[in-house]
């Protein structure tokens, strides 16, 4: 039973990455004109794609989902707000702050800055700038989970947030000095990491499903949109400061 | 052998140390705020070993096969002798680059669809809206809208357009859609916004922004090259709202057009 499940899964992974190897022999074939490099390994790395695919999903479903519902629930039960609040703002926090493609993005902005004037070259103040960067961005998707939260607990309006929020950042987009912006907006896109992604969800839609009143469809989903949100507004708020 | 071996457990080591704060954190608070135990604590474990597995087996392969593919093949697109202009050619206009930006609206979509948290959203949108919301469906949606973003994107860097005027006009675009959509699609629309942009397409993204930022005349690479993601996070929200807004429409019309 396990073992057909997840040959079904295998299989499910596979369809998902045919349109990449489509894509990339039609173009490298009929369209560049030019042969498939070291087409061995090419099969091999496809073959652990399709595994490890295969194999994330049916972790999620054994254990990622679950936790991430008897948290809620557990938290719920409780009925401390505090807990919950700090919680999530830990979770928030935490797995931004040593997120590896965070770090590397903000790395090589950090040299970008440094190439066009805005901090001196030495490496203390490049230091100084990337690690201002990462805990400012940390802070941001912490604060950006407890938002989403509140807003879950209280049954606020998920529209008229984000609508207030991306109008404060379509403001300081006007303002903020030029060189940040695309920074931001990337930074804002980078946040959601594979692991974080499928927790914070379960545990978003968790809590609507189990607070009173609270309907999961409607209420459930917009804790990773905050987290995209939050950073724009933070970076811009860092850079302008700065 | 051994030297792949080697480079595997590497990279199951960076996985876990990615894995370690959110355990280290849901661990902290089981124990000291919640103090209840997990109701199955060994189906939990395992299961967190085969995500851990999964994902160090997914970047593994990525990385063996398909990132040096896209990345060389990003190269070749862009080069000048695939797009027969020599770098002193001033005639070269947005037109030169039209392969590109196919192959940038392919492989956005391509990329998307392959994205393990997109995934994740997908399943739990099925679950929740007990099948309403088909996850190959909406999934297809957020593919469409990375594409689109990605093609645009890469046309900006080509006719070196300010990226803030596309962001301002997008955004604008989603305020008034959010404000008219059905409101059950909001929350899911954006967050699928946020995940399109993680393991799979930024490599491809930022190969293909790099190189075309390279064979440009007059741009910068390390200035240009930003801002692709941002329109791969911000064109899938368009496409899932506007996704709704039409089946909430065919289906209105529909109802009105019976006696």
């Amino acid at each position: 039973m396990l073992k057909n499940h997840f040959i079904k899964q295998l299989f499910n992974s596979f369809l998902d990455l045919v349109p990449i190897l489509a894509v990339v022999f039609v173009f490298q074939v009929l369209i560049i004109k030019q042969p498939i490099p070291d087409v061995i390994s090419l099969i091999i790395g496809t073959v652990f794609v399709v595994f490890g695919l295969a194999l994330f999903v049916q972790g999620l479903e054994q254990s990622f989902f679950p936790l991430g519902e008897s948290l809620a629930y557990a938290f719920a039960r409780k009925g401390s707000a505090f807990w919950l609040l700090s919680f999530a703002f830990c979770l928030g926090f935490g797995t931004t702050v040593a997120d590896p493609a965070l770090i590397a993005i903000i790395n090589e902005t950090t040299d970008i800055v440094s190439q066009a004037n805005i901090i001196t070259h030495s490496s203390d103040a490049k230091m100084h700038y990337s690690l201002g960067l990462r805990f400012t961005v940390a802070l941001s998707v912490g604060v950006a989970i407890l938002i989403g939260v509140l807003r879950i607990i209280h049954g606020w309006s998920l529209s008229y947030l984000l609508i207030g929020g991306y109008g404060v950042v379509l403001v300081m987009t006007l303002f903020a000095p030029a060189e940040i912006i695309g920074i931001a907006y990337d930074l804002g896109g980078v946040t959601a990491s594979t692991i974080t992604v499928p927790l914070v969800a379960t545990l978003g839609l968790g809590l609507a499903t189990t607070i009173k009143g609270r309907n999961p469809m409607i209420d459930g989903f917009g804790l990773i949109a905050f987290g995209s949100l939050t950073p724009m507004i933070f970076v811009m708020a860092y850079g302008a400061i700065l | 052998m051994i030297a792949w071996l080697i480079h595997f457990a590497l990279a199951l080591l960076a996985t876990c140390r990615d894995i370690l704060p959110i355990a280290a954190i849901i661990i902290g608070f089981q124990l000291l705020v919640i103090r209840k135990p997990l109701p199955n604590p060994k189906k939990t474990l395992i299961g967190f070993v085969y995500v851990l597995l999964g994902i160090a087996f997914f970047l593994e392969g990525l990385d063996m096969a398909l990132f040096p593919l896209g990345k060389l093949m990003a190269k070749e697109l862009t080069s000048t002798e695939f797009l027969g202009i020599s770098p002193q050619d001033q005639l070269a206009t947005w037109r030169t680059y039209s392969w590109v930006y196919v192959f940038a609206a392919c492989i956005g979509f391509a990329t998307t669809l392959a994205e393990p948290s997109l995934l994740a959203v997908a399943i739990k949108a099925e679950q929740i809206s007990g099948g309403t919301i088909r996850a190959w469906g909406l999934r297809i949606a957020v593919s469409i809208g990375v594409a689109i973003g990605i093609a645009l994107g890469a046309f900006r860097i080509v006719t070196g357009i300010e990226l803030y005027i596309f962001i301002v006009i997008g955004y604008v675009l989603v305020l008034i859609q959010t404000l008219f959509a059905p409101k059950f699609i909001v929350g899911l629309a954006y967050d699928s916004g946020g995940v399109t942009t993680s393991t799979v397409t930024v490599p491809f993204v930022t190969a293909l922004g790099l190189g075309l930022a390279q064979v440009v005349p007059d741009r910068n690479p390390l200035i240009d090259g930003f801002g692709l993601i941002a329109f791969a996070s911000l064109f899938p929200i368009i496409a899932v709202l506007g996704y709704a807004q039409l089946a909430a429409w065919l289906s209105k019309r529909h109802l009105s057009s019976k006696p």
